[in-house]
């Protein structure tokens, strides 16, 4: 099975990106009463040292949202904000938000509920599409440079695969105050089980 | 005159001389190494990812892990005229950013990799005079090839010189 040259593969991976995604944002757009809007999901299948190269810099300031699952398949998925757009869901979610680079205790469990609901959605409608169980942790949120938080994922694939495969979707709220991207990445194990439950034929 | 900077990805090392200035930006579990001969001013940095080469089958990128890319690093500054004797280490990392606890296993890779690069340094022989290790914070890390001072940036935090 060879994920990076087949594109009947790849065509079914950003399915399974518009299916969790939408879910996801689906679930985000009611509690925040805003309409939210993604982007056709990108399947980038890269160097896992390379993930860095999925955002401006290194050095850019961002809020990461970071879950694992695991069960019949397992994996990450990570929720990628810049600092701008996790404060202005803060400020719609909370009425205010502070000013500096940190959150109080508050601000930082409603970021880590979002990041909760939006990768709890994600997850149940690959699981009900697939019919595999799935589990998944407690969010972790981390306010840092993207190199240090990206790395993260970046290290974990590094330990199985020397390639990441990344579905990625970008999301935007109505008035494109809230701009941030939500990374689905499974283990390179689970990609054969979820495709055959999907009911997509696997070349040996 | 300016200095040169060296910028120094992921997974990666590269080599400075004289007035040079090697950045690693965003180490987060990563650990920045650098390896410096102060009377030629000759140094390395690398920014590994992983604590070893021989628990990994994919691993042709020896730059990825604190064994085998220490072994190279060394090799070549040495070609490059610094004196084995003389070279020390600083090193800055190996951060926890996230605590997930799955399964009641939590994997401290930040932990690990500061571990095996200390490991790796004693093996060689090579003193570490500085560091700046663990902790849940990113640090981007510039080391001044003229004087050897390695300068640590981090959100929040400042900026500290060790």
């Amino acid at each position: 099975m060879n994920l990076t040259t087949n594109s009947y593969y790849l065509d079914v991976l950003k399915e399974v990106g518009n299916i969790g995604a939408g879910n996801a944002l689906t679930a985000l757009s009611q509690i925040i009463n805003k309409k939210v809007d993604m982007e056709v999901p990108v399947i980038e299948v890269i160097e896992t040292e390379k993930i860095v190269n999925t955002v401006e810099t290194a050095e850019m300031l961002i809020v990461g949202v970071y879950v694992k699952f695991w069960g019949d398949i397992s994996g990450n998925i990570m929720l990628v904000l810049d600092k701008p757009s996790s404060d202005h869901l803060i400020k719609i979610l909370l009425g205010e938000v502070s000013d500096g680079d940190f959150y109080s205790e508050m601000e930082l469990s409603a970021i880590q509920e979002i990041g909760n609901i939006l990768s709890s959605s994600y997850i149940n409608s690959i699981s009900k599409l697939s019919n595999l169980n799935i589990q998944m942790s407690v969010p972790s949120v981390s306010i840092d440079m993207a190199g240090s938080i990206l790395s993260v994922p970046a290290i974990e694939y590094s330990e199985v695969s020397d390639r990441i495969i990344l579905i990625e979707n970008k999301i935007l709220e109505g008035e494109n105050e809230i701009v941030g991207n939500l990374y689905f990445m499974p283990d390179i194990d689970s990609f054969k089980l979820l495709f055959s439950n999907l009911g997509v034929p696997i070349d040996e | 005159m300016n200095n040169g900077y060296i910028k120094v990805g992921m997974a990666d090392y590269k080599i400075g001389t004289g007035d040079d200035v090697l950045v690693t930006l965003g180490l987060g579990s990563c650990v920045g190494i650098v390896l410096y001969d102060k009377f030629k001013r000759i140094a390395g940095m690398a920014h590994i990812m992983l604590p070893s080469s021989k628990e990994i089958k994919n691993n042709a990128n020896k730059a990825k892990f604190a064994d085998t890319a220490l072994d190279e690093m060394l090799f070549e500054i040495v070609k490059m005229g610094a004196l084995k004797g003389r070279i020390v280490a600083k090193i800055a990392g190996g951060a926890q950013m996230f605590s997930i606890a799955t399964k009641g296993l939590t994997l401290n890779i930040g932990q690990r990799n500061v571990d095996a690069v200390k490991e790796k340094l004693s093996e060689l022989r090579i003193p570490i005079i500085a560091e700046d290790t663990l902790g849940n914070y990113g640090r981007t890390i510039e080391f001044n090839c003229s004087n050897g001072e390695l300068k640590i940036k981090s959100v929040g935090k400042g900026t500290k010189v060790i």
